[in-house]
């Protein structure tokens, strides 16, 4: 069974239909890469699987669970799953430690102690460990990229969303970015990237979708997602960025 | 030792003495402090020089303008100033209480706090559209005109609930403009931690949104500094009434005058530091 999996979708904000009948399985332990031009849907189909855009229609599964059901309390489900944002959103008036403390302080409910040892590892593991009492604005954007990522990693989710997460960089800040998610990656950590990367995306992912219109127009291991499109709309693309 | 390397080569510039641009700088400051002074000297040489020519002005003099009354009522004025800044005192935490209770009133989403919302909703529609005096008229006659029983029936209470009502309206609207004015991007994030509603409100926005609109509370609470004064309407002694009183007694009207100094030598300083924390603000956002 797909650790996610996505059931013709149906996503749209007035008369724009954003996603159209998107259907996608991500696997345990995968990473997979959304590509498509601006627009495509890629951002909406991640806010959807965050819970933070109700679908109009269709149904996503985690481990077979529909945690699209209205019925259902969306919070657990945020909470299994993180989500980081191509702007960072960091809390501008908390350090970098007080931000990735504050939600498993109000939701885990552990001793302080013990969080403060879980999250002191992260910084440490990340190279963040004298950056943990600055606060955002003191911090390059890479380093607030990653203590966004720390910050989602601190709830122990189990599926982790990354939303263009180096397109506010600068081009020499992007390189540590992504070695943050070449780390997750081994671990085994499930996710689910919109990317330009298209370098990264070849090299890391062990599926790439491409969108296009509100569904996924192709997808495949990226060997043939950028050695061998089937699809000319994919080719036409792939020449546009590549 | 600190290290006194300077980069690449050479002293530091700052033992050099001043650059030409400091020293055309100083020049142009100079200048400018000049002109300032002698256009300011004129302006103030023609009205003490034109104001006594008119022809009423001998009138005016005596009934405003006496020196003797003026040094003769001022302890007892600042004496009763007391009372305006006691009462500000108390309302002024109550008001930012208040406020912020019904900006979060007039958030609320859920259907169940509908009406908490609609509540909000017309508290403030009234409380902004009615006069300040005449909230505390009806509130500071009306309600001790039910016969309350000592103390329930002191102006200072009921004058507190008037201006505490009125005030907490502007400043809810204040509340609400800086909740607002925080990116929706905040709350994304913080929802996508599994955040509660209200834990992303007490923890994420409201800290940045109270934070945000600090001056504009503060231009408020300058002006509830003043309005306090409208309380001497309904009985409380404050500086205002007893300017009045020595008014009646001594037939000139130069301890209103005086009354009118005090107040102004709280809010021109107020006022003045509300304006550099607007401008240390701005500086921070750009």
């Amino acid at each position: 069974m797909a650790k996610l999996s996505v059931r013709e979708v149906w996503k749209s904000f007035g008369a724009h239909d954003v996603l159209r009948g998107l259907s996608l399985d991500i696997e345990e332990g995968q990473m997979v890469c959304l590509i498509g031009a601006s627009g495509s849907g890629k951002s909406t189909l991640l806010r959807c699987l965050n819970l933070l855009e109700p679908v109009d229609d269709g149904a996503i599964l985690l481990d077979g669970l529909d945690i699209t059901d209205p019925d259902l309390d969306p919070q657990p489900i945020r909470q299994r799953i993180g989500m980081v944002f191509q702007s960072f959103n960091l809390f501008p008036h908390m350090t970098a430690l007080e931000n990735v403390l504050l939600a498993p302080r109000r939701i885990r409910r552990k001793r302080r102690e013990e969080l403060l040892a879980e999250a002191e590892a992260l910084f440490f593991r990340f190279g963040l460990a004298d950056r943990m009492g600055h606060y955002p604005d003191q911090l390059s954007g890479g380093q607030q990229q990653r203590v966004a990522i720390i910050r989602a990693l601190a709830m122990r989710p189990e599926v982790m969303l990354f939303d263009e997460v180096t397109s506010a960089l600068d081009p020499a800040l992007v390189g540590e970015v992504l070695d943050v998610l070449r780390a997750l990656k081994a671990e085994g950590m499930t996710m689910v990237l919109a990317t330009h990367e298209m370098a990264f995306a070849r090299e890391a992912a062990d599926k790439v979708c491409f969108l296009d219109e509100g569904r996924i127009a192709e997808e495949g291991p990226p060997s043939a997602m950028f050695g061998a499109p089937r699809e000319g709309r994919t080719r036409a693309f792939l020449s546009r960025v590549l | 030792m600190a290290n006194q390397a300077t980069g690449s080569g050479g002293p530091p510039r700052a033992g050099r003495g001043p650059t030409r641009r400091e020293l055309r700088e100083a020049r142009m400051r100079r200048r400018s402090l000049a002109i300032a002074t002698l256009s300011t000297a004129i302006v103030l040489g023609l009205v003490v020089l034109l104001v006594p020519m008119a022809p009423g002005w001998d009138r005016v003099q005596k009934a405003f303008f006496n020196g003797e009354i003026f040094w003769k009522t001022l302890p007892g004025l600042l004496e009763a100033f007391l009372v305006d800044i006691m009462i500000f005192a108390w309302c002024a935490p109550m008001i930012a209480v208040l406020g912020l209770v019904i900006a979060l009133a007039r958030d609320a989403r859920s259907p169940a706090l509908f009406p908490l919302r609609l509540f909000g909703t017309i508290y403030n529609d009234v409380f902004r559209g009615v006069p300040v005096i005449l909230v505390i008229y009806l509130v500071g006659f009306g309600i001790p005109g039910l016969g309350l029983p000592r103390p329930w029936n002191s102006p200072y209470i009921w004058g507190t609930v008037a201006v505490v009502l009125t005030y907490s309206a502007y400043v809810a609207e204040v509340y609400r403009t800086g909740i607002e004015s925080i990116h929706e991007s905040q709350r994304a994030a913080a929802i996508s931690l599994g955040l509660s509603h209200w834990d992303v409100m007490a923890f994420v926005i409201l800290p940045q949104a109270i934070r945000r609109v600090i001056p504009a509370n503060m231009n408020l609470l300058i002006a509830l500094q003043k309005d306090v004064a409208l309380l001497s309407f309904i009985g409380p002694v404050e500086l205002l009434r007893q300017a009045g009183v020595y008014k009646s007694l001594l037939a000139n009207f130069t301890p209103y005058l005086g009354a009118a100094l005090i107040f102004l030598a709280v809010t021109v300083p107020a006022t003045r530091w509300v304006d550099r924390l607007i401008a240390r603000q701005n500086a921070a956002r750009s």
